[in-house]
């Protein structure tokens, strides 16, 4: 089998890995020799993963996700797991509890997060594809951070069985790489049914990206590009939205007043899944043993406060708030509604217009250590959460650069239009390319 | 407003493990992110939720597993081919 090995011996000088496979076996098919990066969330048989969390450090998965068998399937070498915000838990892999991953454009700044390891090995040229995976925006912002392309498939398009949960009614798993083209191709593996994952749809995905969009019509959301948005990364989408004119789609403005509340109920609805998926670790199956002797809340106290970095530990109180008794009426039930609405105002704008586009987010990559405040460390958010608390698609594509940083164009489409989505991408790309 | 006493309590719930130390520093934080929540008190409509897949199980019958060895090699206590946990009692 000696022959059906690469090696892979990348200079990490950004963190991008926690684990690097020096010689990755590979097979024949559509992906065959090429190195895909797979995010530390999701399992790898016989490869450590540990969510960038201590109280997974050691654990070796027995079995492969079903995104991993399908890129094993076809042909692809893992050349390693990346770094990310602990659990996914973050918007610039600074969670980490392996140390941060620096941007590859500027190693004072932030990747973005949480698939930041992803995005900078992609972007560094370590490897050519990456899996990531996306709860509020952790595929498109490192992708727009780093200057990649990131799609968030429809949820239940990919599988996420073996993705070790966080919030699971909001994230997915989806590909990244440098081009759209190998994004559509990592997407042809990974997307389809599978019966170990109960809101797994039958929808694959077997697309050629096309550059024809005459006549496609583009909603412009106000939201996107008003306050708390940089107003150099506006002219910018707004100047990628004017090639896209330019081939021959048209404009409209548009609104999505649920916006005012997305991202609370968002920050809601995903500390809420997480207080009860990350029960799990309390070091008896899995992560460091907990001192048997001891009654189990003394163990499973001691095990966590040592095991969970600060921001995890944050986001598990929350959602523990949330849906205490009292508090569940106020926060947990409105967010539900709030999630309902924006569904709705989705839904109402696609009757209208096949895509809609707005940056991805507000600002360039921050620095490192600046947003020390959690809270405004959420509010970097708000223009990716909305498609995750719908459902859709997006697709994060680079359109520019800002003080010398990558500008992210996000295009958001119908539920499993992911193929549109990539199409408008494509031809955005194809446009500023020749 | 969350006392640091709510936030005790919470972190007893989770079984996250609290020091009085950090209690301070947690509880501004929650109170400046409960608060941002407040703008949930706007919402309007009810929550009649939509979807399209639903029951989705299989049939109950015997299917392959994990080999008991590759089950309990990620376990940190282990007895007699069990998983061993802290006492209840």
């Amino acid at each position: 089998m000696a022959e059906n090995t690469i090696r892979f011996e990348p200079d990490d000088r950004y963190n991008a890995f926690l684990t690097v496979c020096p010689q990755p076996e590979y097979a024949g098919g559509k992906l065959s020799g090429i190195a895909v990066a797979v995010k530390d969330n999701i399992s790898t048989r016989g490869i450590e993963t540990t969510c960038a969390s201590k109280i997974l450090k050691g654990y070796v998965p027995p079995y492969d996700a079903h995104a991993v068998t399908l890129i094993r399937n076809a042909g692809a070498a893992i050349a390693g797991k990346t770094n990310m915000d602990e659990f996914g838990m973050g918007t610039s892999t600074e969670n980490s509890a392996f140390g941060p991953t620096l941007n590859p454009c500027d190693t004072k700044r932030v990747p973005g997060g949480s698939s930041g390891g992803s995005a900078a090995a992609v972007a560094a040229g370590m490897v050519r594809m990456a899996l990531g995976t996306d709860t509020g925006g952790s595929i498109r912002c490192p992708a727009a951070f780093c200057g990649i392309v990131g799609l968030k498939p429809t949820y239940g398009r990919v599988s996420r069985y073996g993705l070790i949960a966080y919030a699971n009614s909001l994230e997915t798993i989806g590909p990244m790489a440098t081009n759209v083209a190998d994004v559509s191709l990592l997407m042809s593996i990974i997307a389809g049914h599978d019966r170990r994952d109960s809101t797994s749809y039958d929808r694959p995905y077997h697309h050629t990206p096309s550059a024809e969009i005459k006549g496609l019509r583009i909603g412009i959301p106000k939201e996107y590009f008003g306050a708390g948005v940089d107003p150099e990364i506006a002219a910018t989408v707004r100047r990628a939205i004017g090639r896209l004119e330019e081939l021959g789609a048209t404009t409209v403005p548009c609104s999505i007043p649920s916006m005012e509340y997305a991202l609370a109920a968002y920050y809601v609805i995903c500390t809420s899944e997480a207080s009860s998926n990350l029960a799990r670790f309390d070091g008896v199956r899995y992560g460091p043993a907990a001192d048997t002797k001891k009654s189990w809340h003394a163990a499973y106290q001691d095990v966590r406060k040592q095991g969970f970095g600060p921001e995890v530990r944050r986001r598990i109180m929350l959602g523990t708030f949330a849906l205490s008794s009292g508090y569940y009426g106020k926060y947990y039930a409105k967010a539900q509604v709030a999630r309902e609405n924006v569904r709705k105002d989705f839904a109402r704008l696609f009757t209208n217009v096949d895509v809609l586009c707005g940056p991805t987010m507000p600002t360039i990559a921050f620095k490192l250590g600046e947003k020390s405040d959690p809270l405004s460390m959420y509010l970097s958010d708000i223009l990716t959460v909305p498609v995750n608390l719908a459902g859709i698609p997006a697709i994060s594509v680079p359109c520019g650069k800002v003080q010398g940083m990558p500008v992210g164009f996000q295009i958001m489409g119908r539920q499993f239009e992911d193929e549109r989505v990539v199409d408008v991408a494509y031809a955005y790309e194809q446009a500023v390319k020749a | 407003m969350v006392t640091e006493k709510d936030v005790e309590h919470i972190g007893e719930l989770a079984d996250i493990g609290i020091d009085t130390a950090e209690l301070a520093t947690f509880t501004g934080q929650f109170n400046a992110i409960v608060e941002y929540f407040d703008v949930l008190d706007r919402v309007q409509g009810d929550a009649v939720v939509t979807r399209d897949l639903y029951n989705i199980l299989r049939e109950d019958k015997v299917e392959p597993s994990l080999p008991q060895e590759e089950a309990l090699k990620n376990a940190g206590a282990q007895e007699d081919g069990f998983i061993k946990a802290p006492r209840v009692m």
